[in-house]
């Protein structure tokens, strides 16, 4: 018994799955994370996970992205090499909107994206940290932590009464890639 | 979330019986996980071809110069920009599927959103080949960026449409690209954890460690929503801006403030004519019926007669504000669309795109797959024409009678054309042969709620009244992959 380190509950419902997280929270155990092949809305706030601050990290990348747009233009066009384009005014605030509009957008997408992959540990050629395949194919998978429960029976008696179809004893906590 | 119903009244977005989990995984990655079939090989070795043809004209092109186009003094852009115009257009649908009906909660995206985003990158691809061989050296091609030269640093003229165009075309390919490869991640991920050997190893790689966690899908939809947010004023800015190209000159015919909403109307149009032509075929020959269906067909048909017919009002105005500005030289060009040399264009420009669409508004005609896939057939033409009417009907008759002329086209400026739709389709079959066409995790969000089998359900148990229930199997009579006789007994 001592072996197990994580214990999953593999449910082929997401109802049933958010009922089981109910279920190990009414008798104060501990999840350690759970995984679905599709986003599920409102786990986040059964398991108290606060809101992203991505839409944060978007909106300065954004700012960042006009600032620099502005300032390249006014840079190029009026103080590095003014030149007399018409008689229209050097820094021509309408004819800027445009490239100001892009970078903003640029900036805004790729500072964002650039957030979520470093901060969800996503880059090309990680090593996936999966604990069950079917994860991401038809299982909805609530993973506790064994060395938190003093009780594995009761972890899966409850899990069993959610509608579990399956449940799993890893004695690691990863599925290893080779 | 999933255990509410949607009304009864909606059409469902997923037919079948016993649709599970895991038969959407199975369906959706049937084309990736197995040999390809015959109809795939015949098509790629087709549009392989077709793209040779578009490495060797290109190659021509850059080795002898532009001079291998038709072009001339008085024609300077032609086939050219109508290629590039159009397969921008054309690139228009995906982000409008992926982010303007995300916005707006349209859960039918969730089906095509992926494979027209996949169109969108391809078109895109294939317009900036078209600015990079119009270039002429295309070696030269950093020259529109703001780069510190040996001129004495004399930048780039950021008041010209050219260099918006340059800013908001690679901004518009690059946040697609960033907003398709995000989506893609979960979905990668399914294919990496059903692999095996070298498989496995290469969608690892691609799949950057994606493993579905709470956390992730959290951090997942709040960058789809926001990238959604962004790329909805990024996708009609495109337009606008590639319209300014002409809209800032002095030319008859392109010196029109209408231009940037016209422009963006007819990119949405032809993007999802685009979209309509790949899907129906795509649909049948990987057997996504079940996925893509009569509901998903009958929506973008009523998209494409809307936005023809927005197209249609554009043109009337045109024609409207010629007369009434009084200019002679901007009567002469749009009575010259009928009565000039082009009258043939015109005609092809406003029979396939304003006429021809109208068709759409009787039901029948758009629950029709054979009629839908030719009709959008007829606005990719259509719209084509379109941008050869505005580029070179405008510039063959200037304001010099004595240096008019005709445009001819070379061999060469129609091996590019073809090569590039040939380049385009080769992109996408390899597309739907390694990456899944259909979005799975977005799907399979609709199983619980929106799937026929579910609203089957809800009759069964009596849950719906009856003229409802009536009303929604009526509904279901145009569907091509739901059979009647199973609702006949309810």
């Amino acid at each position: 018994m001592s072996k197990i380190k994580y214990i999953l509950g593999l449910f082929d419902d997401p109802d049933q799955m958010m009922h089981g997280i109910d279920k190990l929270q009414e008798n104060k155990i501990g999840i350690y994370d759970v995984y679905t092949p599709m986003p599920i809305h409102g786990i986040d706030d059964k398991l108290g996970i606060k809101r992203s601050r991505l839409g944060f990290v978007a909106f300065c990348c954004g700012i960042t992205g006009t600032a620099t747009a502005l300032g390249l233009m006014y840079f190029t066009m009026s103080y590095d090499w003014p030149m007399n384009i018409g008689g229209k005014p050097n820094f021509a605030v309408a004819n800027f909107i445009p490239i100001t509009f892009e970078l903003t957008v640029l900036f805004c997408a790729l500072g964002m994206v650039a957030a979520f992959f470093y901060a969800t540990h996503l880059f090309p050629g990680r090593a996936p940290r999966v604990m069950e395949l079917r994860a991401s194919d038809d299982r909805f998978v609530i993973a506790i932590d064994a060395s938190t429960v003093t009780d594995s029976t009761q972890v899966d008696s409850l899990l069993k009464e959610a509608g579990a179809v399956e449940i799993k004893h890893n004695d690691r906590k990863y599925i290893s890639y080779e | 979330m999933s255990s509410h119903n949607e009304s009864i009244l909606r059409e469902p977005l997923i037919t079948g019986k016993d649709i599970t989990y895991r038969r959407i995984t199975d369906e959706v990655l049937r084309p990736v996980e197995n040999k390809a079939n015959k109809a795939w090989w015949i098509g790629f070795i087709v549009s392989a071809l077709g793209a040779c043809l578009w490495v060797f004209a290109v190659s021509y092109t850059f080795w002898n110069g532009i001079g291998a186009w038709g072009l001339n003094k008085t024609v300077g852009w032609a086939w050219d920009i109508t290629g590039f115009v159009w397969w921008v257009g054309i690139g228009h649908a995906g982000t409008l599927i992926s982010a303007v009906l995300l916005l707006f909660r349209q859960n039918w995206r969730n089906s095509i959103n992926r494979s027209a985003e996949a169109m969108t990158i391809f078109a895109v691809i294939c317009a900036a080949t078209y600015v990079v061989s119009h270039m002429g050296r295309p070696w030269l091609a950093y020259w529109p960026l703001p780069l510190p030269n040996q001129f004495g640093s004399l930048w780039v003229n950021f008041n010209s449409p050219l260099v918006w165009d340059v800013f908001a075309i690679s901004t518009y390919f690059t946040v697609s690209l960033v907003f398709w490869y995000v989506g893609l991640l979960p979905d990668i991920a399914s294919i990496r954890d059903r692999a095996t050997g070298t498989t496995r190893r290469i969608y690892s790689i691609l799949s950057f460690g994606w493993t579905g966690s709470v956390k992730s899908w959290q951090r997942f939809e709040t960058v789809c929503l926001i990238l959604a947010g962004i790329a909805t004023p990024l996708v009609l800015s495109v337009h606008t801006i590639v319209s300014m190209d002409f809209a800032t000159s002095l030319i008859p015919g392109w010196h029109t403030t209408i231009f940037p909403p016209y422009f963006v109307a007819g990119a949405i149009f032809s993007g999802f004519a685009m979209v309509q032509t790949l899907l129906l075929v795509t649909r049948k020959v990987l057997g996504l019926e079940n996925y893509i269906t009569m509901f998903h067909i009958e929506s973008m048909n009523k998209i494409i007669v809307l936005t023809g017919s927005i197209v249609g009002v554009a043109y009337l105005s045109e024609f409207f504000i010629a007369w009434y500005s009084g200019v002679e030289y901007e009567q002469y060009t749009f009575i010259s669309r009928f009565i000039g040399p082009y009258w043939w264009a015109g005609c092809m420009m406003y029979g396939c795109n304003v006429l021809m669409p109208q068709l759409l508004w009787f039901k029948k005609i758009r629950t029709n797959i054979a009629i839908s896939w030719c009709l959008s057939i007829v606005v990719n033409i259509g719209m084509w024409f379109e941008r050869f009417v505005i580029i070179v009907n405008s510039l063959h008759r200037d304001y010099l009678p004595s240096s008019w002329a005709m445009f001819y086209p070379t061999w060469i400026d129609i091996s590019v054309f073809i090569g590039s739709i040939g380049l385009f389709f080769t992109l996408f079959l390899l597309f739907i042969r390694v990456l899944p066409s259909v979005a799975m995790a977005e799907v399979r969000l609709l199983v619980k709620t929106s799937s026929e089998q579910a609203k089957k359900k809800l009759i069964e148990e009596g849950k719906v009244k009856k003229e409802e229930a009536d009303y929604y199997v009526d509904s279901l009579s145009a569907y091509d992959s739901v059979e009647q006789a199973d609702y006949v007994k309810l």
